[in-house]
């Protein structure tokens, strides 16, 4: 039947590139994205925020704003559950402040009003008393004893003393003996980075309606990567029941892994639970900055040791993160991730975590891997550069592949990252002549991919067609691919199937939209659920020919006898088989739920031309190529749209997007204006190439292709401004102010 | 809040004087309106100008051209004549905000705004222009350079607007050029910039110059000392030299989330040479 383990299998409709089902909606505006869902008697929610960057809340008088007309209810952190599990606990808390606002932009109390104008002036009329508190933002001031504690008795056991109570997350990994490594070594080159945090920069402000009635059943309808994860956040929050709440997902305006946790949902249901009426809470752009969660900003050592001939004998980082306010182990991916590129005989990372007075880290596509694997790529990049060696054949020779003990632990499988090396240095791009000025850089980069818990059902219409419902929301082309799947393992046109994505109380439980496992864990499930129709089917046709099941195979979208002595009957098709079940025992449906394993990692290399203006330090971006391991590229188009917006996204903070605080704590570029995302006329057209090395964890090889693509970029293009400039950058982004003073004080 | 549109000006500068709240001006409205959205500005009354005679006209005269306070961005940039006798002050005037901006914004707005990084103005200024202010008293003709007195801030008294901006006659050999260092390549602040016009004489020998630089100082800075510097020269590279070092040693910048004093020192020099190349080469001279 489908599954083919062996060599590899001939697609008839994956690997093809359909017009993408929501194109029309969006297009023509029609498309339903979080802001645009309303309620009859809906009110407007507005979310009153900190000034300061750490305060002590002394007390909040709501009493005016209450007594405003239009006003129908005002919260505060005093109309949330008690919650006991910690990490939840830092959801609610970073959705309403509690005791204390922990950064600017926290949220300290929220109003429903029957206008705009009400909410807004009942804002101004709530009066919050601040005890204006010494605040950090630095990671590495944050770390040291004496800086401003952010949040007491957060440290973990295993910080060593010395180190400030902001210190709440340690981790080691590795293997070998370094010091002998190093020993061992021609050159070594040790040098510390800085990153700035990025936002994930979606386009869609968060926005949800609440409704909850005096019954104590609520619906939510949200922008959100994924509804099972804001239905039991919520549920928690406020103290319910995961089945009186339903919750469902939008179209969504980009997420990035920006929406896989909650904002402003539990704070629209609090609203929605006092004031008795539907609530619409939508953020502005400002707050989006302010109080959504950036990613981390980090400080990274990156120790590297190499033989004349550019052999790694041993490598080294100590890498601090901080995610904001409270407690985040994103600095755990950092410290897989770094060295994941390299079959290393010694290798040790070591990763912290220190609190900061700034917004709630939240994913960001591969989160933590993109600033670990800058600094380790510059560094490699600077030995190379140092030894004379090619980048690429550095990376060749040092290359993890099948069978090396990973950086971080688990011995890999097949993976595409010679393959994908090879591919780059046979590529035009790679050889072609740079002009006076210009420089070439390149990088490597890594994600782990995901599976996770997934439940799909596919449900085959009296006429032929096909619904298939899972519960991820589609951010980069999955009701697409799905499709392609599902089509692909019943043997029927793409177009006679549907994908819809359903709400919390249609179908059993989904992760979120993150760790690129969509296509790959529910495209796994979504072939596994066509199985289990297709076996249904061919038990229906058994009945009709009066033969046995076992008798009964299914071959190009329809059932046949299995050899000649099942008997001889023509084949019934998907829709002849589907026009009589009503007949034959019912509707047609398949299913399937399961913890998904076997998400092969994901390679990338990516090159990158480059000329920087010596006078002015502004850099330009000549040239771009991503080279990425698909795994199969189920629909290529979305493939290479992953891999440019990752390398776009990847080049915006490479070179301008940065969070700014000013002396006192507060964020001074909460907008796109001063945050600056590249526009299109920055960039070159991002040029693709897909390799396939098959994932054996997947029937048809499926990798996750979403997150690997934004790792590359920092190191390529830092790289490549290193090379032209003559100055080895180790600070992120290198916006035009900060090259051209590296120029400069280089003479 | 009220809103007024109203026919003469005259009616308008009334309104603005009796309104003894916070007053705004809606021309383009691509400042006033997105203050507004921000909650920076309240105001009691907002005179919409577009229905004033002559407003969004763009007229000849003395050998030069008088611009309506609401002629858009883009009406500038398809206006030949203008085009041809000032390219660097359209250009300016050209770079603010986007396409669907451009439709909208006006010069005489973007002056009034009053931020030191305005595109639009300090090429007018290097241009020698002037704006005709309308107010209760009757009408006055102030410099360009006279109208910003500060961030935000314009010499405009209680219900004086701008009814339109005046750009001389210029002799043949004779053009300017506008620059703006931003981080990306549209769609952004001037982080500096730098507006040069030049008069040539028959051999190329610059015979006057005017240097202006923005978002370098408080207000647009008319450079006198710059443009002293290019006068009697071929812009061979020391008058190009001395042309950088004065631009910079007049700069008085802050230190913000758009660059620093070090940087916006030094690029208003090399911004200012690049400008200067430009606007000889315009002018007919051959570098």
């Amino acid at each position: 039947m489908a599954l083919d383990s062996n060599g590899k299998r001939v697609f008839k409709v994956v690997g093809t590139r359909p017009a993408r089902p929501d194109g029309v909606d969006k297009v023509t505006g029609r498309a339903l994205y979080g802001a645009d869902v309303s309620a009859p008697g809906m009110l407007v929610g507005r979310i009153l925020r900190s000034p300061h960057a750490h305060a002590r809340i002394v007390s909040i008088d709501t009493s005016a704003a209450e007594a405003m007309q239009g006003v129908k209810a005002v919260i505060t952190s005093r109309d949330f559950a008690v919650v006991e599990d910690a990490s939840t606990r830092d959801v609610q808390v970073n959705c309403m402040a509690d005791g204390k606002a922990l950064y600017d932009g926290h949220a300290v109390a929220a109003v429903a009003a029957t206008s705009a104008a009400v909410a807004k002036a009942a804002l101004k009329a709530i009066k919050v008393i601040y005890e204006v508190l010494p605040h950090v933002t630095d990671v590495d001031a944050a770390m040291k004893a004496g800086s401003p504690v952010v949040q007491a008795s957060r440290a973990v056991e295993n910080v060593p003393k010395g180190f400030s109570e902001n210190v709440t997350h340690h981790c080691e990994f590795g293997h070998g003996d370094v010091a002998a490594g190093f020993a061992k070594a021609d050159k070594i080159v040790s040098r510390s980075f800085k990153t700035a945090a990025t936002h994930q920069g979606y386009i869609e402000p968060h926005a949800c309606l609440a409704s909850m009635t005096s019954d104590g059943k609520a619906d939510l309808w949200c922008c959100t990567q994924g509804q099972f994860n804001v239905r039991s956040l919520c549920a928690s929050i406020m103290g319910m029941e995961a089945s009186q709440l339903r919750v469902t997902a939008s179209e969504i305006g980009g997420g990035f892994g920006g929406k896989t946790t909650v904002f402003i949902e539990p704070v629209a249901l609090a609203l929605s639970k006092k004031a008795g009426r539907p609530v619409k809470v939508v953020m502005t752009r400002d707050e989006v900055f302010k109080a959504t969660g950036p990613t981390v900003s980090t400080s990274i050592d990156v120790k590297i040791g190499m033989t004349k001939d550019g052999r790694i004998t041993a490598a080294e980082a100590h890498m601090r993160y901080s995610g904001g306010a409270f407690p985040c182990g994103t600095v755990d991916m950092g410290a897989m991730a770094g060295f994941a590129a390299y079959d290393l005989p010694a290798v040790r990372t070591y990763g912290w975590n220190a609190l900061t007075n700034r917004p709630k880290e939240a994913a960001y596509r591969a989160p933590g891997a993109p600033q670990a694997i800058y600094a380790v790529e510059s560094v490699v990049d600077e030995l190379c550069q140092v030894l004379k060696l090619d980048p690429l054949d550095v990376r060749l020779l040092n290359a993890a592949r099948k069978g090396t003990q990973s950086s971080y632990g688990p011995v890999f499988d097949d993976i595409g990252l010679v393959a994908t090396l090879e591919a780059a240095k046979a590529h035009p791009h790679y050889h072609a002549p740079l002009g006076a000025g210009q420089a070439r850089g390149l990088s490597c980069g890594f994600w782990f991919n995901f599976g996770g818990n997934t439940c799909v059902s596919l449900n085959v219409n009296t006429d032929g067609t096909v619904g298939v419902t899972e519960g991820n929301p589609d951010i980069g082309g999955s009701r697409a691919s799905i499709s392609l799947m599902a089509a692909e393992e019943l043997g029927i046109p793409y177009d006679r199937i549907r994908t819809i994505i359903a709400d919390t109380a249609s179908l059993g439980h989904n992760d979120v939209t993150d760790g690129s496992r969509v296509t790959f864990s529910v495209g796994l499930a979504t072939i596994k659920a066509a199985q289990d129709a297709i076996r249904k089917m061919c038990g229906r046709a058994a009945k009709i020919w009066g033969i046995d099941e076992e008798a009964v195979e299914w071959i190009d979208g329809a059932a046949v006898p299995a050899g000649p002595n099942a008997g001889k009957f023509p084949p019934m098709s998907l829709a002849e088989i589907a026009a009589v079940s009503f007949q034959t025992g019912g509707p047609i449906a398949g299913h399937h739920e399961f913890n998904a394993d076997g998400a092969g990692v994901s390679f990338g290399v990516h090159l990158v031309d480059l000329e920087v203006d010596k006078e002015t330090g502004a850099t330009k971006i000549l040239r771009y190529t991503v080279f990425q391991d698909a795994g199969k590229a189920v629909h290529p188009a979305y493939v290479e749209g992953q891999m440019q917006g990752g390398a776009v996204q990847g080049i915006g903070w490479a070179l301008n997007e940065e969070y700014i605080y000013g002396a006192d704590g507060r964020l001074q570029n909460a907008g796109f204006l001063d945050y600056r995302v590249p526009v299109a006329s920055d960039l070159p057209m991002i040029d693709t190439v897909i390799l396939e090395i098959p994932n054996p964890g997947h029937p048809y090889g499926v990798r996750g292709v979403g997150e690997t693509p934004i790792v590359p970029p920092l190191a390529a293009i830092s790289n490549g401004v290193s090379r032209a400039t003559g100055v080895r950058m180790s600070e992120l982004p290198m916006s035009p102010p900060r090259v051209l003073k590296a120029i400069m004080a280089r003479g | 809040m009220q809103y007024a549109k109203p026919k003469t000006v005259a009616e308008a500068a009334r309104l603005l004087k009796d309104e003894a709240g916070v007053t705004r001006i809606l021309a383009g409205g691509t400042d006033v309106l997105v203050q507004m959205k921000a909650g920076m500005v309240e105001p009691a009354l907002v005179v919409d100008i577009k229905g004033l005679p002559g407003i969004r006209e763009i007229v000849a005269e003395a050998g030069g051209y008088r611009i309506g306070a609401c002629v858009a961005g883009a009406e500038l940039g398809e206006h030949a004549g203008l085009k041809a006798l000032w390219p660097g002050v359209v250009e300016g005037a050209e770079l603010i905000g986007s396409t669907q901006v451009q439709g909208r914004c006006t010069q005489a707005g973007n002056l009034c705004n009053a931020s030191p990084a305005a595109d639009s103005v300090p090429a007018l200024v290097a241009a020698g222009a002037v704006a005709r202010v309308i107010g209760p008293d009757g009408v006055r003709d102030v410099a360009v350079s006279d109208v910003p007195v500060g961030p935000g801030k314009t010499s405009l008294k209680k219900g004086e607007f701008i009814a339109s901006i005046f750009v001389p006659a210029r002799p043949d050999r004779a053009s300017d050029a506008y620059l703006r260092f931003i981080p990306r390549t549209e769609m952004d602040i001037a982080v500096a910039s730098a507006a040069v016009s030049l008069e040539l004489d028959g051999v190329g020998m610059v015979t006057a110059a005017r240097v202006a630089l923005g978002a370098v100082a408080p207000t647009v800075r008319l450079v006198e000392a710059a443009g002293a510097a290019l006068v009697g020269t071929r812009l061979d590279e020391a008058a190009l030299d001395a042309l950088s070092a004065a631009c910079s040693a007049a700069c008085a910048p802050i230190d913000d989330k758009r660059g620093t004093i070090e940087f916006r020192t030094h690029i208003a020099g090399v911004l200012a040479k690049r400008a200067a190349r430009i606007a000889y080469t315009r002018a007919g001279g051959q570098a």
